[in-house]
């Protein structure tokens, strides 16, 4: 079954692909298209009888690949046939626990036990926030979720809902699928589906922008940044100072369908450690980016599909996307997808992000620009971070462009990582020094050269891995915090 | 299940005035950029009143002695 699912899964998710691209949010972070009526009773429609479609591949996917184009609810209903919010409501969370479903988002966090500590031990109301917000420019799966099958994302936030009794959704989407998205809710409302009325909001689009304490801070008309969330979690005080759930939407696809069919059907694809199926973006540094599904567990030899000689082109691959890891190519093909096979190498799936590197390339200079962009997606409120991303990008460059690069910069690179691990409010630091870091293992004969004699012959060739144009930053003055490190930076300049 | 005390600096908040790492050096010191490096290891009782000392003084109040249970 997995081989024929590998065999059709390149025709289905393609098309489309060439257009999901960032588009600048503007200045329309936050407005709220509120597009259902509130407080209807949940809907009581039995379950449909009959077997679940137990053999279905693509599962998120399934009907994109038609010339119908979108899913719409229609179509969506006679796909997976209606949910009973009900059952949601009373055995969800073990139907999950269950299921050993993780959050696709990129923390790879077990669903049921994040869906246990938000509100434990309140008595308010919960939120629950679809998340939508697509911040690594590498990745496009979740994008595409919502504009080629957005009822599953919805199915998930509405049963996510009835389980924790939420009195609010939000749906954060892309700016360009604002009003798609909102279509689709009012078609829901036409069949009176789901439980609580949803909202649905652009999100915004600059990397940290992500993260849950930045979406809720967005929601909330906060600068869209994280906060140290150690001290007051979102779970416990979130949008509008409610225990909120916030789950990346591919993950509510995934919950939608185990809403339905329940936890054994869900494994029925994937392995017994990793079940289930997962999105990916896969970047070959030719055409445009593709995104497909597969099952989690399958040997990337099979997600890629690559013959030997095509695989002799590459000289390496970038897993996880520009907070995941460098791999070379053999130990790629060996690889099981899967997040903790990804982190055993030294990478990480990430949100399931894959970029193959050509030989014509130069991965120093890729490295450089990748860390030069997220040392700009800073939300500048951490030192350690806003100063040693740029020391970091600054010794990279320095390494990938100079004739004569300064002495033992290959060892102030791995200083660096270690310098700025673990120093942020979010992970975003980790995520560069582990980006750095694995590509010191990697490109070490390309870095050593470098350092030994200057720029290599690649190092003018076209660049391969994505990089927005231009960069959106978060707005200066929030919390009136933006311009400190900015400060401090000027400080250090002149000790 | 017995609580632990632990130290946490607020990144967002801290400005590298490194009080903390003065008066509490014994689990903070400081990066090359001024901002404090803890240590993440659980507080001793002989220790506490340091520990709780340097959170009361940071000046720009970042840093946070919590008690967590684990």
């Amino acid at each position: 079954m997995i081989a024929t699912s590998i065999e059709s899964r390149r025709s289905a998710p393609l098309k489309g692909v060439g257009h999901v691209r960032r588009v600048d949010s503007g200045g329309d972070r936050g407005r709220v298209v509120d597009t259902a009526p509130r407080r209807r009773p949940a809907p009581t429609a039995p379950p449909r009888p009959g077997v679940p479609p137990a053999s279905r591949f693509p599962r998120l996917l399934a009907g994109v690949d038609e010339p119908t184009g979108p899913v719409d609810l229609p179509h969506h209903l006679e796909l997976w046939g209606p949910l009973d919010f009900h059952r949601a409501r009373a055995g969800l969370v073990d139907e999950l626990d269950a299921s050993g479903l993780a959050g696709h988002g990129g923390a790879w966090f077990p669903v049921a036990a994040k869906w246990r500590s938000v509100g434990a031990g309140s008595r308010r109301r919960p939120v629950v926030v679809a998340n939508g917000t697509e911040g690594e420019p590498a990745s496009a799966k979740d994008g595409f979720l919502l504009e080629w099958a957005p009822h599953l994302v919805i199915d998930g936030a509405s049963a996510a809902a009835a389980a924790l009794g939420a009195g609010r959704v939000i749906l954060c989407v892309p700016p360009r699928l604002v009003a798609g998205v909102s279509r689709e809710v009012v078609a829901r409302d036409g069949l009176r589906m789901d439980p609580v009325g949803i909202e649905v909001v652009p999100a915004v689009e600059a990397f940290v922008a992500g993260q849950e304490s930045a979406v809720v801070n967005a929601l909330e008309g906060r600068a869209p940044v994280p906060s140290f969330v150690r001290i007051k979690p979102v779970r416990e005080s979130g949008v509008g100072g409610r225990p909120t759930l916030v789950q990346n939407v591919e993950t509510l696809a995934h919950v939608g369908l185990v809403a339905r069919f329940g936890a054994g059907w869900f494994r029925g694809l994937g392995t017994a450690r990793d079940p289930g199926t997962t999105m990916l973006t896969l970047h070959d540094g030719r055409g445009v980016p593709q995104v497909f599904e597969m099952p989690l567990g399958v040997a990337m030899r099979q997600v890629l599909g690559l013959s030997s000689a095509a695989t002799a082109d590459y000289q390496a691959a970038l897993v996880g996307g520009y907070g995941g890891g460098w791999v070379s190519m053999a130990t790629l093909l060996d690889l099981e997808l899967s997040e903790g096979a990804a982190r055993r190498v030294g990478a990480g799936l990430g949100p399931g992000v894959v970029a193959l590197l050509p030989r014509d390339a130069c991965p120093v200079a890729e490295v450089a620009r990748v860390v030069r962009y997220m040392e700009g997606q800073s939300a500048g409120q951490c030192g350690p971070c806003v100063l040693g991303l740029a020391a970091l990008a600054h010794a990279l460059e320095s390494l990938a462009f100079d004739a004569r690069p300064p002495r033992g910069l290959l060892d102030r690179v791995g200083q660096l990582c270690d310098l700025v691990e673990g120093r942020g409010a979010c992970r975003h630091p980790d995520g560069v020094a582990r980006f750095a870091r694995s590509a010191l293992g990697v490109f070490g004969d390309d870095m050593a050269g470098h350092a030994q004699s200057g720029p290599c012959d690649r190092v003018g060739s076209r660049p391969v891995l994505p990089l927005p144009v231009p960069a959106v930053m978060p707005p200066p003055g929030h919390n009136g915090h933006r311009d400190r490190p900015g400060r401090a930076l000027r400080e250090v300049a002149r000790r | 299940m017995r609580p632990h005390l632990v130290l946490l600096v607020d990144p967002t908040v801290c400005d590298a005035h490194g009080v903390c790492a003065e008066l509490f050096p014994e689990r903070v010191r400081l990066d090359p950029w001024g901002y404090p490096i803890i240590d993440g290891r659980d507080i001793p009782p002989v220790l506490e009143v340091h520990a709780r000392r340097a959170a009361d003084s940071c000046p720009r109040l970042a840093l946070h002695l919590v008690e967590e249970v684990r």
